[in-house]
């Protein structure tokens, strides 16, 4: 037995061979509950569930503030004034149409960005790295400022409509989430979007 | 078997040597302590990692103490601190140490690489212990990095969304991982609550680790020296380093002062400056965490401010973020970046000294530029630094060949009588 040449190395090697796979598959498996572990818990999805924001004490101009699944979201009601503006940011912005897909439903892939266009929805959470961009309202021409959205952390900006201005560090326009009109006056975001 | 049992069953040497039948501790302590030589010459930058050990310490055992007092739970965490800080009978001192403890732990690192840097103790055949030292830095930056979001304050929230905003940069798996990494669709309690686990048990278990393997790559090759010659090459009879002293007692008692003038200085911080001026705890960070407003002015802990600049200087999310991974990345190649015949800056030519002055400044101005906001002039500025940093490591192989260096000595020198 001593001797080495009675060993059958090819026996010898496909024994650690099939070994070491085996347990390396056993160590895949065994790491997935672990890994899924991290993942949002069925907790983290019910509170995820969509909320209702009353719209009809808005007054045009007026942002309300709300939180789904965690994440601010602005609601603002745009008169014909501020939509009027949003011509003058159309060569300003990266992407107009909002043409990238998965910033917003469908529906809201137009200049303005809404189901309704007086209502806008957006998540306020700046696409650069997630800061609460500030509301500012008011134009300043000599800037090329419209009003919009201004990150005060590097600086990005967004028109009324949440388009992101070129030559900022954000990448995308804000996102919308999605929302659908459950009446005339109340909103519901997260729920599959759509007209009620 | 009789013969077994009268060498190990009776303690003829008395309990040091029935220890060392077991266990090898006298010869441990020799190889390592009481006969491990390093040079004679060591001048005031050897003294960073003795200290980053005893920061270490710090960290370790003031952290157990506030783990016993503090809550990971996202409607607790704040006031919880501000228990330690009013309520608890010393609370205030050890959650000082701790805070303080993390800049200073930074301060100490930063001046240790630096060391590195000055007299090439990365080069030949040191290359593994400078790079697990990166690896402690780096474990380094995500412990500092859980453990600022632990007291939930309006920076500990908003300095976590930008940084782990970062990941989503990342094409494809990005928004999967982020989620991965929050466990919920914003950074939540349960965000705090894992951020707790890396902070307490995972990262510190994985930076002890480090630190092991570290000194034990150290005392296999021997530590290197302001001249940058190996002592091994010149033995005397006994097989001793002619250059060399022992660890114990000649290195330590010298450590020994160095660790008093250390304790004096963080004493008078954690005293009577642990705010720093809003340096080492933000003014923003003594407001409980508001998910619905973003504090005016954001930034993170001084630490981190050199590769925040560097982030910000980049006008597109995805080239920042890769930038900034770049930046914190790039040191682990210096051992094959620099090509130069020779460690020690004191037997470099000009190039390498003008190199690394000039890296040392952009360092410096960038961890400057990183506190400020995002002003045009402060941007081009962070632009023109991010340059230099990068130039420094990515035309290191084409300077530091073609720099002129001097002859080296056999023999350690002294500068001062």
């Amino acid at each position: 037995m001593s001797d080495a040449d009675d060993v059958d190395r090819n026996r010898r090697h496909f024994l650690t061979v099939a070994t070491a796979v085996t347990g390396g598959a056993g160590v895949v498996m065994a790491s997935i509950p672990f890994l899924a572990s991290l993942k949002p818990s069925a907790r983290a999805q019910a509170l995820g569930a969509p909320v209702e924001v009353p719209v009809s004490m808005m007054e045009p101009g007026a942002m309300v503030r709300v939180t789904w699944r965690g994440k601010l979201v602005y609601v603002v009601r745009r008169d014909d004034e501020m939509l009027a503006r949003l011509d003058k940011t159309d060569p300003l912005v990266r992407d107009p149409e909002s043409a990238v897909a998965e910033q917003q439903p469908e529906f809201a892939m137009n200049q303005y960005r809404s189901l309704r266009p007086e209502y806008l929805v957006v998540e306020g959470s700046c696409t650069h790295l997630g800061c609460a961009p500030l509301a500012e309202f008011q134009v300043e021409p000599e800037e090329n400022w419209y009003g919009g959205f201004f990150c005060p952390c590097h600086g990005s900006r967004f028109d009324l409509a949440g388009r992101v201005y070129k030559g900022v560090p954000a990448p995308t326009n804000l996102r919308v989430p999605p929302y659908r009109f459950v009446r005339d006056d109340i909103i519901i975001i997260g729920a599959e979007p759509g007209v009620a | 078997m009789a013969r077994i049992e009268s060498e190990i069953g009776t303690p003829k040497g008395g309990l040091l040597k029935w220890i060392d039948d077991r266990f090898p501790l006298t010869s441990t302590l020799k190889e390592h302590v009481t006969e491990y030589y390093a040079a004679k010459n060591f001048n005031v930058w050897y003294v960073f990692g003795v200290l980053a050990m005893v920061v270490l310490v710090i960290q370790l055992v003031t952290g157990i103490f506030l783990t016993m007092n503090y809550k990971p739970d996202a409607n607790e965490a704040f006031a919880s601190v501000e228990y330690i800080m009013r309520d608890v009978e010393w609370g205030w001192l050890i959650r000082y140490m701790h805070s303080t403890g993390a800049s200073f732990f930074f301060i100490v690192v930063y001046l240790h690489m630096f060391r590195a840097m000055l007299y090439g103790s990365y080069k030949k055949p040191r290359e593994l212990i400078w790079i697990i030292g990166m690896l402690i830095f780096f474990v380094l930056m995500a412990e500092a990095f859980a453990g600022y979001l632990l007291p939930w304050g309006q920076m500990s929230y908003w300095g976590a969304q930008v940084i782990i905003s970062l990941f989503g940069a990342i094409p494809f798996v990005g928004d999967a991982l982020v989620e991965i990494i929050r466990g919920d669709y914003s950074i939540s309690d349960i965000t705090l609550n894992r951020f707790f686990a890396l902070h307490v048990i995972a990262l510190p278990l994985a930076l002890v680790a480090l630190v092991f393997v570290h000194i034990v790559a150290l005392h296999h090759v021997g530590s290197n020296n302001p001249d940058g010659i190996e002592i091994k090459e010149n033995k005397d009879e006994n097989g001793v380093p002619k250059d060399g002293v022992a660890f114990h007692p000649y290195h330590t008692s010298k450590d020994l002062v160095a660790i008093i003038v250390f304790l004096m200085i963080f004493s008078f911080v954690v005293f009577f400056a642990p705010e720093m001026g809003g340096y080492f705890l933000e003014h923003a960070n003594f407001e409980p965490a508001n998910t619905m407003a973003t504090p005016e002015h954001i930034a993170p802990v001084w630490y981190f401010t050199p590769y925040y600049a560097i982030l910000r200087a980049v006008p597109s999310k995805l080239w920042g973020a890769i930038l900034m991974a770049a930046a914190v990345l790039l040191p682990l190649f210096l051992p094959w970046l620099d090509r130069s015949r020779v460690r020690s800056i004191r037997y470099r030519g000009w190039i390498y000294r003008t190199a690394l002055a000039l890296f040392v400044v952009s360092f410096l101005m960038l961890g400057y530029l990183g506190v400020q906001p995002a002003e045009p002039l402060y941007v081009l500025l962070a632009r023109i630094g991010t340059v230099i940093y990068f130039a420094f490591f990515l035309l290191m192989p084409y300077y530091t060949s073609i720099d002129k260096t001097k002859p080296v000595p056999d023999r350690v020198v002294y500068h001062a009588e």
